[in-house]
């Protein structure tokens, strides 16, 4: 099998044999971080770029690990300390970049859609390193890697994904992966974080933390997003911590192997309570080291494909590209309108 | 379209009495199995490293360590091909210094593939000596690549293919020219 995307935005749209095959090429590339020499040269000459407008620990640190170890240069570009601060859009960013003829752009932004748009310039892959409250893929791949590692099949497993949905874009991206891997989920919080249209993938909901649990295979919890909650959502952290916290009693609902996962960062003592974060039934470190490989297989897919080879030798020489789909470019330049006398040959 | 020429050029006996001869060498050349591992380059040379391996036990007493080596991420023509070679695990569960290792491939044929497995084992440590066998030498190389244990030699021309196939993932053991 070819794997025939060319950006990585959304596990939307992915097959579940596409989902499989990623998953299957990040299994092989787990190995390679447990040598003593952490490093094949597959990605020797090429250059990624790590481009992010949030603050991130692990996601930006796993993408540059993972793209060293694929001996590829990876550069890091935060938006505190570049251009943006002197009124850059992100488009112009991204063109200026592009320029410098990266294999690919990796991109974390607070904005929904936003590698969407990067995707349109067609410049190079684009890989979503989480957008705004819309998708992480890379993150539901390694979530479910690391079940599938502990659970086995994802098919008809059930896993309970608690917290802050309405504002998570690690919960869209996994329910999708769960849904389409065959899966049944449920989405645990206060009605106030759970939109109803998430039912319409399959997702059940539950506001009663102990009933939700009743039977899971796996538990997913979910950081509350302060700096993305636009109003009050529920009357206090402290009552929230009551109802939602992940505890040692909340715990035996589940199954006896239970697993416990979380994206971080965490909140000790507001949506999970430390003797769980740190006991015998989490996965929350493990989840850490599976990124890496899903990050290398992520980048690895994206940036071997022979088309793409092609494409990047007829930009070096100079010939046009095809503008599929590209709204961007495809807008009317005031250049047709010939407002402008011709410059004269010669002067 | 003309129907393309079989050739069964080695049948089940004649591999399995191929791989038998090759175990002797390998025992006879590094005297016993000391310090001795083999190490198949998938998919169809970790099939037959596994094969080796039961032939020395068979004659020693002791199986050799076995390992398994994927060389797509070392290969020389990344992006280059039309697909993507999917990544199969790499598995060395063994200290890989000191030891004579055997890399043990179906077919050898330009030894591009011989030369990323050799990059990819030396990724691992500093093996004491690395030597090579294949089931089939078919000429051709395009690298000072020569194996020190063949089952057979088949001469071919470019345009012929050589398939080998193994009960493992073929359902049976043969070795065609089409």
């Amino acid at each position: 099998m070819t794997f025939s995307q060319r950006h990585f935005l959304g596990i939307e749209g992915l097959s579940r044999d596409e989902l499989l095959f990623v998953l299957n090429t990040a299994e092989s590339f787990r190995e390679i971080s447990e040598r003593e020499v952490k490093k094949v040269p597959t990605l020797r000459g090429k250059t990624i770029i790590n481009l992010f407008y949030e603050s991130s620990t692990r996601t930006r640190s796993s993408f540059e690990i993972a793209a060293k170890r694929l001996s590829a240069d990876a550069i890091n570009i935060s938006a505190s300390t570049s251009s943006v601060n002197k009124g850059e859009t992100l488009m112009d960013t991204a063109r200026n970049l592009c320029a410098m003829r990266p294999a690919a752009l990796v991109l974390r932004h607070p904005a929904s859609g936003a590698p969407h748009l990067l995707a349109r310039l067609n410049q190079c892959p684009v890989i979503n390193a989480g957008d705004g409250t819309h998708e992480h893929p890379t993150q539901a791949l390694l979530d479910v890697m690391t079940i599938r590692e502990h659970l086995g099949d994802i098919h008809g497993k059930t896993v309970a994904i608690v917290g802050d949905i309405l504002h998570s874009r690690v919960a869209r991206s996994n329910i999708l992966a769960l849904t389409t891997l065959g899966a049944q989920v449920r989405l645990i919080g206060p009605p106030t974080l759970l939109p109803p249209e998430f039912s319409r993938w399959g997702a059940e909901r539950h506001t009663d933390l102990r009933a939700g649990l009743a039977g899971v295979d796996a538990i997913m919890m979910l950081r509350l997003q302060r700096e993305r909650q636009t109003r009050n959502f529920f009357p206090s952290l402290d009552e929230y911590a009551r109802r939602f916290c992940l505890t040692v009693e909340a715990l035996r609902e589940a199954k006896p192997n239970v697993i416990i996962l979380h994206p971080g960062p965490m909140n000790r003592g507001v949506e999970i309570d430390s003797r769980v974060a740190d006991g015998p039934y989490s996965v929350i470190l493990e989840q850490v080291t599976n990124g890496v490989a899903v990050r290398m297989a992520v980048l690895y897919l994206l940036t071997t494909q022979e088309r793409l080879a092609t494409r990047d030798q007829s930009v070096a020489n100079g010939q046009a590209v095809g503008q599929e789909g590209s709204d961007v470019q495809a807008e009317p330049s005031v250049w047709d309108e010939h407002t402008l006398p011709k410059r004269a040959v010669g002067q | 379209m003309p129907q393309a020429t079989q050739r069964i050029v080695l049948d089940s006996s004649a591999i399995a009495r191929a791989l038998t001869r090759i175990a002797h060498e390998i025992l006879e050349r590094n005297q016993g199995s000391d310090q001795l591992a083999l190490v198949g380059i998938h998919t169809r040379g970790v099939d037959l490293s596994g094969r080796l391996a039961d032939k020395v036990a068979a004659i020693e007493g002791v199986r050799p360590q076995c390992g398994e080596i994927d060389i797509t991420l070392y290969r020389d023509d990344v992006g280059r091909t039309r697909t993507q070679p999917e990544v199969h695990g790499t598995s060395i569960p063994f200290a890989v210094d000191t030891m004579r290792i055997v890399l043990v491939d179906d077919v050898l044929y330009t030894g591009r593939t011989v030369r990323a497995a050799m990059d990819a084992l030396v990724d691992f440590g500093r093996p004491k000596s690395i030597q090579l066998a294949v089931l089939v030498d078919r000429g051709h190389r395009e690298l000072p690549i020569r194996p020190d244990y063949v089952g057979k030699n088949i001469p071919t021309s470019y345009e012929e293919r050589v398939s080998v196939c193994l009960v493992e993932h073929d359902g049976q053991d043969r070795v065609v020219i089409e």
